[in-house]
């Protein structure tokens, strides 16, 4: 058993963030990571940060852009948290020496971004994720923080009060994928989830195999509403054979899309006639699927994107990164040719429900970056608002766990924030299957009020035997559940979505969760064994595919990334409000919360989103 | 047969060492037997794969794992997968994973050569798997572990000497000198292109495993250490007396005097970061330094 002040899970560009901050206020840290820190996702994120660092931009703007960009379901307490620190923040990656771009006078580069009324993203060539990364890295390894490498954590220890805003948690349970030991980790003043998306629910998506989404589901499965599930990003510029990103720095530079008649789409027909190919996400992804759909893409479903006419000096100062990645994964020689683009999975932007804080509903319970809904991005993700996101809200609730301070948040959690009840007609039902020894594969679950080592000594005692069973058994192998439930999701929660197909949506997951009671683990080796810790980690997709599913299915509008075939209008009378999804001892509970939009200056008005 | 056969089998913690006070023999018995049904229904696995239609490549892929007995002993399996068109030495390892034999062990994460965690040895050189195309190989495709690195399992080895050489140089950036508040540090642009290359290190691990002098001699710092320290002692914003600082840390006796400049680092790094040059040069500053050559 081990204990801590704090501990973090997931060690990408958030959970550093938060052990960093933890770190500075006196708490001892650890950072559980199944990777190694430096291997984590953020690595991968390629165009910048946005931060009002100049003459002429404010954090004003910035926050009137976000919420735009949201289709006015971010919260603007959050989004001018976000919009606020994120000056300081950025400014504090280049103290700590990021190898940021630089303009002609030595400070760091900035350049526009889709959706932004100011060039303010701030970005290290097309790479700056990985930047980040290792200048985070770097800085916990300055300060000697504990990180406990390749180690998988599978459970949260929580006590067990009806309510879940009674409920505390105190500490984690981790696999040690290199022995097979299953350890307790007590953190005496809080656990902060840092574990990255989920986007491994799909098959053709920018996310790293390892985004799996495991914090979220375990939060969820703890009690912490998920929020706002339905809106998933769909990146506009993915290549077609294997998902890989290519930046939105291109088009940021100004790169263009055709489609085999050789239009300039995102003009030509309508789709953006002010900005083009700068459009927001959510615009230019059912722009590109659009002109797929209606015949006129290239094999793959593709549109082309064209950065020839930038030059090579250009391309080889700000994008050169695109041109190895154009030419490892998909052949081309972004120089001489244009690169086939499609849209795909990107980004979740719901997830784990926090306060600006980044606390949870649950005592000592904390979420930042992809896998939490502080409500920042609402339905629509502007590019370059993920990275500081990471770090302002990183460093707060790090901040936060390792002081208790009792900063008020405006945002309420939990079900006492419920407005209204959610109700949703599904074809099956979803949720838990109760059958023989399923409890002890599935869940954690029954846990009890207790003193904090005991908490978590009988969560490792339920993980044990979860482990043995599943590796005592014969049975199913979870990569075809998996690749089943990918397919689905792909096939059915697109980027277009309608009745029909998320309810088949539905019915694939329910086959899935009952195929999971037949899974088994095959490789008898307790040595680095992926196919246990893959086996988890498919309970855990199935888990977030339904809470997302049946947000998608009951949100009756077209807002942001949410598309509805049947509802083609954003209906701000019966929805502008937040999804919550809780578990609710298996049966997910479907409610809503209120859209804070209200802000320092007053209130954000819902306008058309035209670009 | 690859030179990184672990030296020998010695007794790691086991399974059932570890569950030893709630284990029934009972349970040790299920899993005997499932062990001994894994092992046969791999090989029956393999065996059926190989009356593919269409075009297949075969991987030749190392085995071991210090706790099945049938792998105890190191041995090569062979897989059998179809091919398609820009199908990727890592695409190829899932297949066979998924498909075959689940119990097929490799570090793998994002896919797009930037986590740097599926460094192997295909076909005799230190490679990124999902960077490396099967069209560029000669089938059979050999893949190995990294060289002079202990295996912990099939493809995955200890990453440890690596990460403790990169601790040895102080990875982090150091200034005395910070501006205060909301204002950065001035960086030229021909300063940040002289650094640019080496931040791309992905901590891979692939030039240590590929460079002779680190495989004899464990102290020396080796290229991505080196390249790590390398990366701020020509970093302007640091300043002079840190540069002095890092000088001394790299002209240590298993330091940069190491390198006989066989440039094995730098034609196997998947992100072309000249890390010889980058040696040498950080050779000529400590000349230039007055200082000691060992």
């Amino acid at each position: 058993m081990h204990e801590h002040d704090v501990v973090v899970v997931g060690a990408g560009g958030a959970g550093m963030r938060a052990a960093i901050a933890a770190n500075e206020e006196g708490a001892d840290v650890a950072l559980v990571s199944k990777l190694h820190p430096v291997r984590s996702h953020t690595g991968a994120a390629e165009g910048g940060i946005n931060a009002a660092l100049r003459d002429g931009d404010s954090w004003e703007d910035h926050a009137y852009d976000t919420m735009k960009g949201s289709d006015y379901l971010g919260d603007a307490p959050a989004v001018e948290t976000l919009c606020q620190d994120s000056p300081k923040e950025t400014i504090q990656l280049e103290h700590w020496g990021m190898a940021f771009s630089r303009d002609d006078d030595g400070r760091v580069s900035q350049r526009p971004f889709g959706g932004l009324s100011f060039p303010r993203t701030t970005y290290a060539g097309a790479e700056t994720g990985h930047h980040l990364l290792h200048t985070m890295y770097e800085q916990v390894v300055k300060r000697g923080i504990r990180v406990y490498e390749e180690h998988y954590v599978m459970q949260l220890a929580v006590t067990d009060h009806e309510d879940p805003e009674a409920r505390r948690c105190h500490g984690v349970v981790a696999y040690d994928i290199k022995t097979g030991r299953i350890n307790g980790f007590v953190a005496n003043d809080g656990v902060v989830i840092a574990t990255g998306g989920p986007g491994q629910m799909y098959d053709h998506t920018t996310n790293a195999v390892a985004n799996t989404g495991d914090g979220a589901a375990m939060a969820y499965r703890a009690g912490v509403p998920l929020q706002d599930m339905e809106f998933v990003q769909f990146h506009p510029t993915t290549l077609p054979s294997t998902g890989v990103l290519i930046s939105e720095g291109v088009r940021g530079e100004g790169g263009i899309l055709y489609n085999s008649e050789g239009e300039r789409f995102m003009f030509e027909r309508g789709y953006a006639n002010n900005v083009g190919e700068l459009a927001s996400r959510d615009v230019v992804a059912r722009a590109e699927q659009t002109e797929a759909n209606e015949g006129r893409g290239f094999e793959n479903d593709s549109v082309m994107l064209d950065m020839r006419h930038l030059g090579e000096e250009r391309i080889i100062d700000r994008l050169e990164n695109i041109l190895h990645l154009a030419e490892d994964f998909e052949g081309v020689n972004a120089l001489e040719e244009p690169m086939p683009v499609k849209p795909g999975q990107h980004y979740e932007m719901g997830g784990i429900e926090t306060d600006e804080n980044g606390e949870t509903c649950i005592e000592g319970l904390y979420a930042v970056g992809e896998c939490a809904c502080v409500s920042v991005h609402g339905a629509n993700r502007l590019g370059g608002n993920a990275l500081p996101e990471l770090i302002v809200f990183g460093a707060r609730a790090g901040r936060h766990a390792a002081t208790r301070q009792p900063e008020t948040a405006q945002i309420q959690t939990g079900p006492s924030a419920k407005s209204e009840d959610g109700h949703v007609d599904t074809p099956v039902t979803p949720g838990e299957i109760d059958a023989g020894s399923e409890d002890v594969v599935a869940d954690g679950g029954a846990l009890l009020d207790a003193p904090a080592p005991e908490v978590v000594e009988r969560t490792v005692a339920r993980e044990n035997a979860r482990v043995e069973e599943l590796m005592e058994r014969d049975g199913v192998n979870h990569a075809e559940i998996r690749a089943d439930l990918q397919q689905s999701m792909t096939r059915n929660v697109n980027v277009f979505r309608n009745e029909a197909g998320l309810k088949q949506a539905l019915r694939d997951i329910r086959a899935a969760r009952e195929g999971y009671r037949d899974v088994a683990v095959s490789d008898p080796s307790r040595t680095y064994n992926t196919d246990l810790l893959h086996t988890i980690e498919t309970r855990n997709l199935i888990d977030l595919a339904e809470a997302l599913t049946l947000s998608a299915l009951a949100r009756e509008e077209f807002r942001g990334a949410h598309w509805r075939e049947e509802y083609q209008f954003r209906d701000d009378e019966q929805w502008l409000k937040h999804t919550q999804v809780a578990w609710n001892d298996g049966r997910p509970d479907l409610y809503y919360t209120p859209v804070i939009l209200e802000g320092e200056g007053g209130e954000y008005e819902p306008k058309e989103r035209s670009y | 047969m690859s030179t990184q056969l672990p030296e020998s089998e010695t007794e790691t913690e086991t399974e059932s060492d570890e569950q030893a006070p709630s284990a029934p023999v009972q349970q040790q018995r299920r899993m005997e037997r499932k062990r001994a049904r894994a092992e046969e229904e791999e090989r029956e696995a393999v065996e059926e794969e190989t009356e593919l239609d269409g075009e297949t490549y075969t991987l030749k892929v190392f085995r071991y794992d210090p706790e099945v007995e049938g792998k105890k002993r190191p041995r090569f399996d062979e897989f059998v997968v179809p091919y398609h068109k820009g199908m990727t030495v890592l695409d190829a390892l899932m297949y066979a994973r998924d498909h075959y034999d689940s119990s097929l062990t490799f570090r793998h994460s994002c896919r797009q050569a930037i986590c740097g965690s599926d460094a192997m040895f295909v076909n005799g050189r230190q490679r990124l798997c999902c960077k490396t195309q099967l069209s560029d190989l000669t089938d059979p495709v050999r893949v190995e572990p990294l060289p002079h690195q202990e295996v912990v399992k099939d493809l995955v080895v200890d990453m440890q000497h690596f990460y403790d050489q990169m601790d040895a140089v102080e990875p982090f950036f150091q200034t005395n000198d910070l501006p205060s508040g909301l204002e950065e540090q001035h960086q030229t642009r021909e300063n940040r292109e002289k650094v640019k290359m080496s931040t791309r290190c992905i901590w891979c691990g692939a030039c240590m495993s590929s460079c002779n002098i680190a495989a004899g001699d464990n102290e020396y710092l080796g290229p991505a250490a080196i390249n790590k320290a390398y990366r701020f002692a020509m970093d302007e914003r640091e300043g002079e007396e840190l540069k002095q600082h890092r000088l001394e840390i790299l002209e240590q006796e298993h330091g940069v005097w190491r390198c006989q400049t066989q440039f094995s680092c730098t034609e196997v790094c998947p992100k072309d970061i000249p890390l010889t040059e980058h040696i040498q040069e950080l050779k000529r500053e400590a000349v230039k330094n007055n200082l000691k050559f060992w």
